[in-house]
């Protein structure tokens, strides 16, 4: 492999991407803006009064739910991170694209540049919209730097759920529907709205088995209680996660190969 | 004498599961030639160019193209060749220029070079005007301009053409004919897939006509619609009966450039070689045993009584109307 060659692919691949954002105005305004806009605003506005500091054990609901956000924008971020590639498959771009002679892989990796960059920045804009709203991370920036990065490890197992179900589906509207299926439960069932503690058992349980849940419990004590707290929790969250995601690679890559051959 | 070949396909197969797209399939391109793979949708024609094109790997069998291996040498073949897809493979959000600068870096051209090379093909296809919209503006016909100096950047030996005038107006697909003539002059060899009969008779120097995966002749137009047995006159006499019909028969047969004679109720179908001197002859001979003609019609044989001829059934493509040029 010609590290030259391959460097000069991967850079016109996600320039392409940012190329399609720039150009699609309004998507691009609703995929930054939907999540700050109506999770954190709205819905932290509106259960303020709600949410039982006892039980959330956190200064206010916003403070709490900031840390769930951070994690929605990945979950979304990620599942949504093969649509292009489908869109691409149906069209006959793909096609056009692994006639030339380019490494394999460097699609793949144009996608995961594109969809990381994107998602760490829009975690950057959700704790700034937070920190307006009075939210101060208790870890300061090093904090956010670790959150940044559990997003990253969670968002690349995601991606490859993604990518694997845009190059084995029959049509976009199986993935749309897996998709819709998979995501609003996924954020249900975690601790993103409210803690475990607070949930019906057959619900815990549920959650407990959620990988979600567990990097929320990582990225909220970095927010709202300090590093005493939050080691213990994002050291799970990284064993959970190099599992997760090593498993999540081993099934997009079977599906890759499959699809690509 | 000859070249090496630009293609070699050997008993080529490719299965889906329990599904046969082509199988056993043999082939040779020549370099420098227009070849068509002519057949109705699903006949297989598809699926033998991608394999070519090393975006599929096939379930059997072997492909060398410019004497590189499909499968083992996937990514010289794929640096040696140049691919215009069936459907509009075009990224709506991305300008002309954007998609061939695209195309630049993924063969690693040095940016100096692929800027060029670019201006090159925009003004080779008309485009210049064009080249800083973005593609949704275009039209359909633009589209497929895009497409195909899209397959030229890479400067290809070899340019692959899936369907090229699929749903193009009359007025683009002529222009189109004219590129792909344009292109073959040039030098370059071109393999293109088509489920037009007129398309595959008047662009192709040689055609392949596949069939449920297989491929069923091999030639120029010419040469398979000569192998049906020449040209037709239908001769229909005035007052015809089957004494009169049977003496112009037996005047006709001894002429030298007659095939085959058969009476078709009234009328006589008569094969010839050459057009231009049975017609007078025979019309002579007609005069001379005094059977006055009624009518005389002449048929060229065409490319869809090939498709006949070989596969057994009609050919169930669309064709679309062409005005007689």
């Amino acid at each position: 492999m010609n590290v030259h060659h391959y460097r000069q692919e991967v850079l016109a691949l996600t320039m392409r991407w940012v190329r399609r954002l720039s150009r699609e105005k309004f998507s691009m305004l609703f995929t930054l803006v939907q999540p700050m806009l109506f999770w954190l605003i709205f819905f932290g506005s509106l259960f303020q009064r709600a949410a039982d500091i006892q039980i959330i054990q956190a200064p206010n609901y916003m403070s709490f739910l900031a840390g769930g956000v951070v994690v929605m924008t990945v979950l979304n971020n990620g599942l949504a991170g093969g649509v292009d590639l489908l869109f691409d498959k149906e069209n006959g771009f793909l096609e056009r694209l692994m006639s030339t002679p380019i490494h394999r892989t460097s699609v793949i990796v144009s996608r995961y540049l594109f969809v990381i960059t994107i998602t760490g920045m829009q975690i950057l804009v959700i704790l700034s919209i937070a920190f307006i709203f009075g939210v101060r991370p208790e870890t300061g920036l090093p904090g956010i730097a670790v959150m940044l990065v559990i997003g990253m490890l969670f968002g690349v197992g995601l991606t490859a759920i993604s990518m694997a179900m845009a190059f084995s589906v029959k049509s976009h509207g199986d993935f749309f529907s897996v998709l819709g299926f998979l995501s609003l439960p996924m954020i249900f069932l975690s601790s993103a709205l409210v803690p475990l503690s607070a949930m019906p058992g057959w619900m815990q349980v549920l959650a407990l088995m959620n990988p979600m849940t567990w990097v929320i419990d990582a990225v909220r004590p970095l927010i709202i209680t300090g590093w005493d707290a939050a080691i213990p929790q994002v050291a799970i969250a990284l064993g959970i996660l190099a599992l997760f995601d090593a498993l999540c690679l081993y099934g997009g890559t079977r599906a890759f190969r499959r699809a690509i051959g | 004498m000859n070249p090496s070949p630009a293609i070699e396909v050997t008993n080529l197969g490719k299965t889906y599961g329990a599904v046969t797209a082509i199988e056993d399939l043999s082939l040779t391109v020549q370099t420098g030639e227009i070849f068509g793979l002519l057949g109705p949708n699903g006949a297989g024609k598809s699926t033998t160019l991608r394999i070519l094109i090393t975006v599929l790997p096939p379930s059997s069998g072997t492909a060398r193209v410019l004497g590189h291996d499909v499968r083992t040498e996937a990514d010289t073949v794929r640096s040696l060749i140049g691919y215009v897809p069936q459907e509009r493979a075009i990224d709506r959000f991305l300008t002309g220029r954007e998609h061939l600068e695209l195309l630049g870096d993924l063969y690693h051209l040095p940016k100096h070079d692929a800027k060029t090379r670019i201006d090159e093909l925009l003004r080779l296809v008309n485009l210049e005007e064009h080249a800083d919209r973005v593609a949704k503006t275009y039209s359909g016909g633009m589209k497929r301009k895009l497409d195909i100096a899209c397959g030229l950047l890479p400067n290809p030996n070899i340019v692959f053409l899936d369907e090229p005038t699929l749903g193009l107006d009359v007025q683009s697909r002529l222009r189109i004919w004219d590129y792909i003539r344009q292109l073959r002059d040039n030098g370059l060899t071109i393999v293109m897939t088509t489920n037009y009969l007129e398309e595959a008779d008047q662009l192709c120097d040689r055609l392949a006509i596949i069939d449920h995966g297989n491929i069923r002749v091999t030639g120029s137009p010419k040469e398979l619609k000569a192998g049906l047995g020449g040209d037709r006159l239908s001769v229909t006499i005035q007052h015809s009966t089957p004494e009169k019909l049977a003496k112009l028969s037996g005047g006709v047969r001894p002429l030298p450039f007659v095939r085959d004679i058969r009476e078709v109720r009234n009328s006589l179908h008569i094969r010839v070689e050459s057009p231009e001197k049975s017609l007078p002859a025979v019309m002579e001979v007609a005069n001379h045993l005094d059977c006055a003609i009624d009518s005389i019609e002449y048929q060229r044989p065409r490319l869809e009584d090939v498709f006949v001829t070989y596969t057994g059934h009609p050919f169930t493509g669309e064709d679309p109307i062409i005005p007689k040029m």
